[in-house]
């Protein structure tokens, strides 16, 4: 905190002037950027005639879902259950994957260089393309259904659960290690008895959480045609059929309120 | 006391313990386990055969990925196209996460416990929980259907969905704040908004940002989906290509997207780092 002098006493101030300017600079560049964003999506997206009814637009539509077609629950206790057994099948897939391209990408347990490269490789493509895309690729291979939905789910979880893990394998206390690894253990041993138990429990952690982030992603999958709610979704709003909509909006809801309390109780009970 | 017994009492073989100790719970959690996944794939109706069928049309189809290219079935360049998409879906993403941060600060404030009274915290917690439950895939077609295809639309998702993100973040930011620090800016007479200026936001500040690059990093990869239901931007572009079975060029921007989605992640990472 540097204290300037001026003729009539010194002055307090919270940071010296050269980092002061500094970071007046970095806010200045924020503006520039944001406005210049601002300027590209007005002129080329803004559809103004849009917005004077777009109030108006969301009133309407607000009537029109309400009362939500409570009675349209009957048709929905199927879509409900595909919805998870694609967020929980699709996690432990892809937790059985995970678990061993995590070991292998972790500088620590990595056979070799090469190997580290290839599931780092892994790890990121597949964690960097959104579940609804790879679902749209896997629509197209597999046809629509609850399994291309569940592998997308599955493929986009292993780049999201490894990072997590092989992060946490990096962490362990070495001294374990080298005390199982002295008692004449071997590699594998080394892994099943003095890596493994320190992890396990960030394992089951991040299992959870993903299986969490799972739910949310595995009710737009119907969008494309990849099984669950959405797919029920997009057919009521292609039928306009609103009170139907906000019936599914909130079986969304709940499922995503209980599904976060759960892992949340879960991830507490472990942690 | 025979030798016998004394083995029995201290077994020289060493047993790793279970992860679960109570074995009724851990066998009642295996069977439950066996009795879900039983049902579950008995009422998934898969059609294998489908599948099946699928798979030479799968190893077509992954083939015709490659290799990357710029030009169409018609032999037209589209290069331009897509750099467009890029940056609208990197404007989009910008915007949604200055928009959802500015509209969050007050939010966030509201949900922290210690700042503000009952009604206005459970009001500010029950956006968060809304705007956080629903994707932004389905924020997006609302806002489609008010704004109309483009993306504007996709900023107005990407937007509510930052704001649940940040402002819970934020009001938890706060409720954990030094009490202590609290507390000293309080009693030398500020008033509410000189004690959230200078006791709350210096504490909260740098955490912000970097959960602010975070968040960008979120707006970018989730912009390339929004397009998927006509919330503009590189989605917009990746679609059409998939319904032209341009695949080839649907490949280059999955790279395009994943080289951004990399460097993104990398740069928000160390500032990250710098600023905390």
């Amino acid at each position: 905190m540097p204290i300037i002098d001026k003729p009539d006493g010194p002055v307090w101030k919270r940071r010296k002037t050269p980092v002061q300017l500094l970071i007046w600079f970095g806010w200045m560049v924020a503006i520039a950027i944001t406005v210049m964003a601002w300027k590209r999506i007005a002129a080329n997206d803004l559809l103004w005639v849009y917005m004077p009814t777009a109030g108006q637009q969301a009133v309407d539509m607000m009537q029109r879902m309400i009362p939500p077609n409570w009675s349209y629950m009957d048709k929905l206790w199927k879509p409900v259950w595909d919805t998870l057994n694609i967020a929980t099948i699709g996690s432990v897939m892809a937790m059985a994957i995970a678990v061993p391209v995590a070991f292998a990408a972790a500088r620590n347990t990595t056979p070799h260089k090469l190997v580290r490269a290839f599931a780092l490789l892994i790890i990121v493509s597949t964690r960097s393309v959104n579940s609804l895309i790879w679902a749209l690729a896997l629509v197209f291979i597999l046809g629509p259904g609850v399994l291309a939905g569940t592998l997308a789910i599955g493929l986009r979880s292993i780049g999201g659960c490894s990072k997590l893990l092989y992060e946490a394998i990096e962490e362990i206390d070495h001294n374990q290690v080298e005390a199982i690894e002295a008692t004449g253990a071997s590699r594998l041993q080394q892994m099943a008895y003095g890596i493994l138990p320190q992890v396990m429990p960030t394992f089951a952690g991040v299992g959870v959480f993903r299986w969490d982030i799972n739910i949310r992603q595995s009710t737009i999958l119907g969008l494309v045609g990849a099984g669950g709610i959405g797919l029920q979704l997009s057919s009521s709003m292609n039928t306009l059929a609103w009170t139907q909509v906000s019936m599914i909006l909130l079986v969304i809801l709940g499922t995503v309120v209980i599904s976060e309390t759960v892992s949340a109780k879960v991830r507490h009970a472990i942690i | 006391m025979s030798e016998v017994s004394a083995e029995k009492k201290f077994p020289d073989r060493w047993k790793k313990p279970p992860f679960i100790s109570n074995p009724t719970l851990r066998w009642l959690l295996y069977v439950a386990v066996a009795v879900y996944f039983a049902t579950a794939f008995g009422t998934m109706d898969i059609d294998w055969q489908r599948a099946w069928e699928g798979l030479p049309r799968g190893a077509e189809f992954l083939a015709s990925f490659f290799p990357p290219s710029l030009t169409d079935s018609n032999g037209v360049h589209v290069t331009g196209t897509i750099i467009d998409g890029i940056l609208d879906s990197i404007w989009m993403a910008i915007l949604a996460t200055v928009a959802g941060i500015v509209l969050s600060v007050p939010v966030g404030l509201g949900a922290a416990r210690n700042l503000s009274p009952m009604p206005v915290y459970l009001f500010c917690r029950s956006i968060i929980a809304v705007s956080r439950t629903f994707p932004e895939v389905i924020l997006a077609i609302f806002a489609v259907k008010l704004f109309g295809f483009g993306s504007f639309a996709g900023l107005v998702a990407l937007s509510i969905g930052t704001i649940g993100f940040f402002a819970k973040l934020l009001a938890e930011d706060i409720e954990t704040s030094s009490t202590s620090q609290n507390e000293a800016v309080k009693v030398t007479g500020a008033n509410w908004f000189q004690w959230v200026n200078y006791a709350i936001q210096p504490q909260v500040m740098p955490r912000m940002i970097g959960l602010a690059m975070y968040r960008l990093d979120i707006n970018f990869r989730e912009s390339a989906v929004v397009g998927i239901v006509g919330g503009g931007g590189i989605g917009d572009t990746l679609k059409t290509s998939f319904e032209r079975y341009d695949f080839s060029i649907s490949a280059t921007i999955l790279i395009v997207i994943i080289v951004i989605v990399i460097s993104l992640e990398y740069s928000s990472g160390y500032l990250r780092k710098w600023v905390q």
